[in-house]
């Protein structure tokens, strides 16, 4: 059975994602901005890594201070998004498709002018590789664990609340004396400093750094949210669970999509299914609401019988 | 207190659409003064709260509070110093967070946010005892989330927001319009009580003569970005509407415009 021999796999790559959804989730459910940065910080991440291998010891030690490099230069990309957005009063999106093109020529250079680069297990003492998933899975849950309790603590604090306040009701936040400019600006560094510390980890794991590798990125990271959302909504509301819900939902994208895959499903048509079932996930909310709220439905009832005629 | 000097402010200078909102406007608070602002759309009352509250920055003229220049102080900045209500009831909470937390950022408003934690057990007790005093019984909803609660207990939530952090100046821009009549009753009584209870120096707008003859100790009637009426003391103690219309007639030389401000 090649899709029960791929699931360990498959588990260690949805963990390492969960990582980068863990970002996407600070600014698309906690900001309320859908950042597009993460596509190049992830591909930052992994460049970063793959540079600063190359020319350390290759040690256990230096594959850590690489990581922590990417994570600072995930953090240096979400400034630049926040400072276009917040400075030039740039909308988000766009701040982050400009970031994100600034970041392929960076991305680039960082690499030497190469599109790919090794980080093979065989060169350095990787943290996780692709030949031992099992290691991998318990290493990066491992991580996955301690991000997800440095950031419950964090969004506790009084700086993590103002930052929640400030995605939820910026009018509010503005007269309750928010720097609503500065948390922005955070939450995005926050972001993406967490998605190129992904990037980071999955050069590792794969073995190389490759200058596409976060094309479409923001898409998985959605995807994770969204299932995430959909099977654990209704029974967790607790902050740390809900991370933890959008790393399950990172897990299941891709135990689904080595299913997909082992039954023949062509690989090329994988990003479209991504975003399809992203698109259907996110609207579904709108859907119900329109079709299945009882208010609504009510109210167009009673214009039909009044109007006859309305019912477009 | 509150202070305005000849603060003029023009929306769309220079093309077709251009708006003299608020034309040369003079105003002095005492401490403790409980100001209702009138007027018909456009008068130019919000314009003057808002200016007040930062949104805007005025094209001439200064704002002082308690003699502190704030006309060019950033919105957030100036927050410290005041509380504001909205009209519209979703404004004035973070709807996806719970009552305890909105109140915990209030009590935090103008204050650095580090890194402590953003809610403490004395706290709690404290936003019990006052929620209870709300008599609506909040007190046993805390870790509610405020999206879930009606206009009425958001506007309440946010007035004891407002008065959290004793401010030198609480604003309330037709903070009941949106509610049904007798919401709206309850969220002014309450106001009244706030507001006495904490000694606050308030303007208040309002679209409802009713109730800016009812409720304050000064009266204040705008018409075309100009303060018409400044009534207070004893006449404002015994206006009757219509007295009020009378008395605008007389000083704009137009009629009353707007149905809605005598209901």
């Amino acid at each position: 059975m090649p899709f029960i021999n791929a699931l360990p796999g498959a588990v260690a790559q949805g963990l390492v994602w969960a990582i980068m959804a863990i970002g996407v989730y600070i600014t698309f459910r906690i900001l309320d901005i859908a950042d597009l940065t993460v596509d190049g910080s992830f591909a930052t991440g992994g460049a970063v890594m793959a540079i600063y291998a190359l020319n350390s010891d290759g040690s256990a030690g230096s594959m850590i201070v690489g990581m922590l490099l990417a994570l600072a230069a995930g953090l240096v990309a979400g400034l630049i998004t926040g400072l276009i957005h917040t400075r030039l009063g740039i909308p988000p999106i766009l701040s982050g498709i400009l970031t994100q093109l600034i970041l392929w020529s960076v991305n680039l250079k960082i690499m030497g002018g190469k599109a790919n680069i090794s980080v093979s297990a065989r060169q350095y003492d990787v943290i996780i590789k692709l030949s031992d998933p099992v290691w991998a899975i318990v290493k990066t849950l491992g991580i996955v664990a301690l991000i997800i309790i440095a950031l419950y603590l964090f969004f506790g604090t009084e700086l993590g609340s103002a930052i929640r306040a400030t995605g939820n009701n910026l009018k509010m936040s503005r007269a309750q004396g928010i720097n609503v400019n500065l948390n922005k600006v955070i939450g995005l560094m926050l972001s993406n400093g967490l998605v190129a510390l992904s990037g980071a980890l999955l050069s590792q794991y794969q073995g190389f750094s490759d200058i596409n590798m976060g094309r479409g990125a923001i898409v998985i990271g959605l995807a994770a949210v969204v299932i995430g959302e959909a099977i654990f909504s209704k029974i967790v509301r607790n902050f740390a669970l809900r991370l933890a819900s959008v790393v399950f939902g990172a897990v299941i994208y891709y135990i689904v999509y080595q299913l997909v895959i082992s039954l023949g499903m062509d690989t090329d048509l994988m990003k479209m299914l991504s975003a399809i079932v992203v698109a259907i996930f996110l609207g579904i909310p709108y859907l119900k609401k329109k079709y299945l709220d009882p208010a609504v439905k009510a109210k167009k009832d009673s214009k039909n019988g009044a109007g006859g005629d309305e019912n477009a | 207190m509150l202070e305005l000097r000849n603060v003029t402010k023009v929306f769309n200078p220079g093309t077709v659409n251009e708006k003299v909102a608020i034309n040369d406007v003079s105003l002095k608070l005492n401490d403790g003064d409980f100001v209702t602002v009138i007027g018909s759309n456009g008068a130019g009352k919000s314009t003057m709260l808002n200016l007040v509250a930062g949104l805007w920055k005025p094209d001439s003229g200064s704002i002082l509070l308690d003699d502190i220049d704030v006309t060019k102080m950033p919105e957030y900045k100036r927050a410290k110093y005041m509380g504001r209500v909205f009209q519209d009831p979703h404004d004035g909470t973070a709807s996806d967070m719970n009552i305890e937390e909105n109140l915990a950022i209030a009590a935090r408003r103008g204050k650095k946010h580090t890194l402590k934690w953003g809610i403490t057990r004395k706290e709690r007790e404290t936003y019990r005892e006052l929620l209870a005093g709300l008599g609506l019984g909040l007190e046993n909803r805390m870790t509610s989330k405020v999206g879930l609660l009606s206009g009425g207990q958001r506007q309440a939530i946010t007035l004891l927001m407002a008065s959290l952090e004793c401010p030198k100046i609480l604003l309330l821009d037709e903070h009941t319009a949106a509610l049904d009549p007798k919401t709206a009753k309850v969220v002014l009584d309450l106001t009244d009580k706030i507001v006495r209870e904490n000694h606050l120096t308030t303007l208040m707008v309002t679209h409802n003569m009713k109730d800016a003859i009812a409720h304050g100790n000064r009266l204040i009637m705008m018409n075309n970005g100009h303060i018409l009426l400044d009534i207070k003391g004893e006449e404002k103690m015994n206006l009757t509407i219509e007295e009020l219309l009378e008395k605008f007639n007389q000083s704009s030389g137009e009629e009353f415009a707007s149905d809605k401000a005598l209901l």
